[in-house]
């Protein structure tokens, strides 16, 4: 006999820091992506398993059997009733993630069980918890009632982006970029023309960023929206509660029009663009990107012109964006950036993400000592 | 025209960029304000000055209505 060892176990990589706060809410999917079929979706790292219980509740457990790690999305892993069957070895599992049967024998390990990850569902998105369970609290879910209202129109997408969460949040809070990135089509001269006023609430978790503009050009995705032709008032509100929810409260009306004193403003179109962005992995994000509008509620075309638009400007961040994640992965450490007045809202976006992932952290961190 | 303030909460800062210029004044929710030339300094400003603010007092002060920029330009920094 040679001196061989056989380890049993497998070390777990020390794995490098992350940048993606735990102990969130984020949105995992939209209420419509998940029906009675496996859906897996990695999720802030996590390989996550989704389906929809005989009752109709969203259940969400760890995508990979505790007894090999085979994937419980993957073929011939199926559902049974609630209950998903390991394609591997037949490990069969309940929607609370319990190990209800191994094969060849009675006794289930009291181990046996899959993470189980706390989920809501709420104006058409499917909200998971990543971190503590203990510490999930769904009254902390930022809204977006617009998704769902009858008074308003929405459509709705997602992109996958090659990039880290945190190059979309940059991108999200400086829509002066929409000038020269999204000429043609959202962008104007004036949005990187027009000063901007921020507000932080880090009680509430809220960054604030108003971008009024009194006297703009209506870019194309507006006048063929609204039927709006002439110069326009445009105001861009964006409310970002960090890390995932971004909300953009956008109002187009003729020059001059404002909102009436007692806060009715029945002359202006209101779209509410909604973005939810959810890290994939340390270096890819899920874009979730949404469009609600007060007007036309019933015209499909205003819906399709509106889709394919929203659609495209997405897809030119994205396309930015994963040229920008390329560049930072491989450049030199120390690289120094220069901010300017358009970053404002960026820059108190970040330092709340930082806040997050330290606390994050030192919860991990008391949690494993 | 500015928009108003919309954040009620009981500490909110809030940075405008004074129109017709290149400099963002920042508003502490005490009441204090300072003029930067560029966003890192006004954050830092921000973040750094409320020494006081924290004081054993029992209630937080009363939020105050932070007077439109009166010229505190390069001072008080
Ligand atoms: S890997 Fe799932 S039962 Fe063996
Ligand atoms: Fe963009």
């Amino acid at each position: 006999m040679t001196g061989v060892t056989i380890s049993l176990t497998f070390v777990v990589e020390e794995c490098p820091v992350s940048t993606i706060p735990r102990n969130q809410w984020y949105v995992a999917a939209y209420g419509r992506e998940i029906g009675h079929d496996l859906f897996s979706r990695t999720i802030c790292g996590e390989s996550v398993l989704f389906w929809r219980t005989e009752s109709g509740d969203v259940t969400a457990v760890s995508d990979r059997c505790v007894h090999r790690r085979f994937p419980l999305s993957q073929a011939p892993s199926r559902l049974v009733d609630d209950q998903v069957v390991c394609g591997y070895h037949g490990f069969t599992y309940g929607a609370d993630g319990r190990c209800v049967a191994v094969p060849g024998q009675t006794r289930i390990p009291r181990t046996a069980r899959l993470t189980s990850y706390p989920v809501v569902e709420q104006d058409s998105f499917v909200w998971i918890w990543i971190g503590d369970p203990a510490r999930a609290d769904s009254t902390r879910i930022p809204r977006a009632p617009w998704l769902d209202s009858p008074d308003y129109t929405t459509v709705s997408g997602m992109e996958p982006l090659q990039a880290r969460f945190g190059l979309l949040v940059d991108n999200l809070l400086d829509l002066s970029h929409e000038t020269y990135l999204h000429g043609g089509y959202i962008g104007t001269p004036e949005v990187a023309g027009t000063p901007i006023t921020t507000e932080v609430d880090e009680e509430a978790g809220i960054v604030y960023v108003s971008r009024h503009m009194d006297d703009a050009e209506c870019p194309p995705f507006y006048s063929k929206s609204t039927g709006l032709s002439g110069r326009i008032t445009r105001w861009q509100d964006i409310e970002y509660t960090p890390p995932c929810l971004y909300k953009l409260h956008s109002r187009i009306a003729p020059v001059g029009v404002l909102p009436n004193a007692d806060g009715t403003d029945p002359d202006a179109f209101h779209v509410e663009v909604v973005y939810a962005i959810t890290p994939e992995t340390e270096n890819s994000t899920h874009d979730f990107w949404a469009v609600a509008r007060d007007f036309a509620l019933d015209d499909e075309s205003v819906s399709d012109f509106l889709r394919e638009s929203n659609r495209t400007v997405v897809l030119q961040d994205v396309a930015a964006l994963d040229v920008l994640e390329q560049v930072i992965a491989t450049e030199p450490e120390g690289y120094q950036e220069l901010s300017i007045n358009i970053d404002t809202g960026g820059l108190a976006a970040r330092r709340m993400l930082a806040a997050q992932l330290a606390q994050s952290a030192d919860r991990t961190a008391v949690a494993g000592s | 025209m500015e928009p108003t303030r919309v954040l009620s909460g009981r500490k909110v800062l809030r940075v405008v960029w004074l129109p017709g210029s290149d400099r963002l004044q920042g508003n502490c929710h005490c009441g204090a304000v300072h003029i930067a030339d560029d966003p890192v300094e006004v954050w830092t400003w921000l973040l750094a000055h409320p020494v006081g603010h924290e004081a054993p007092a029992a209630d937080p002060p009363p939020p105050a209505r932070p007077e439109p920029a009166l010229a505190t330009a390069g001072a008080g920094s």
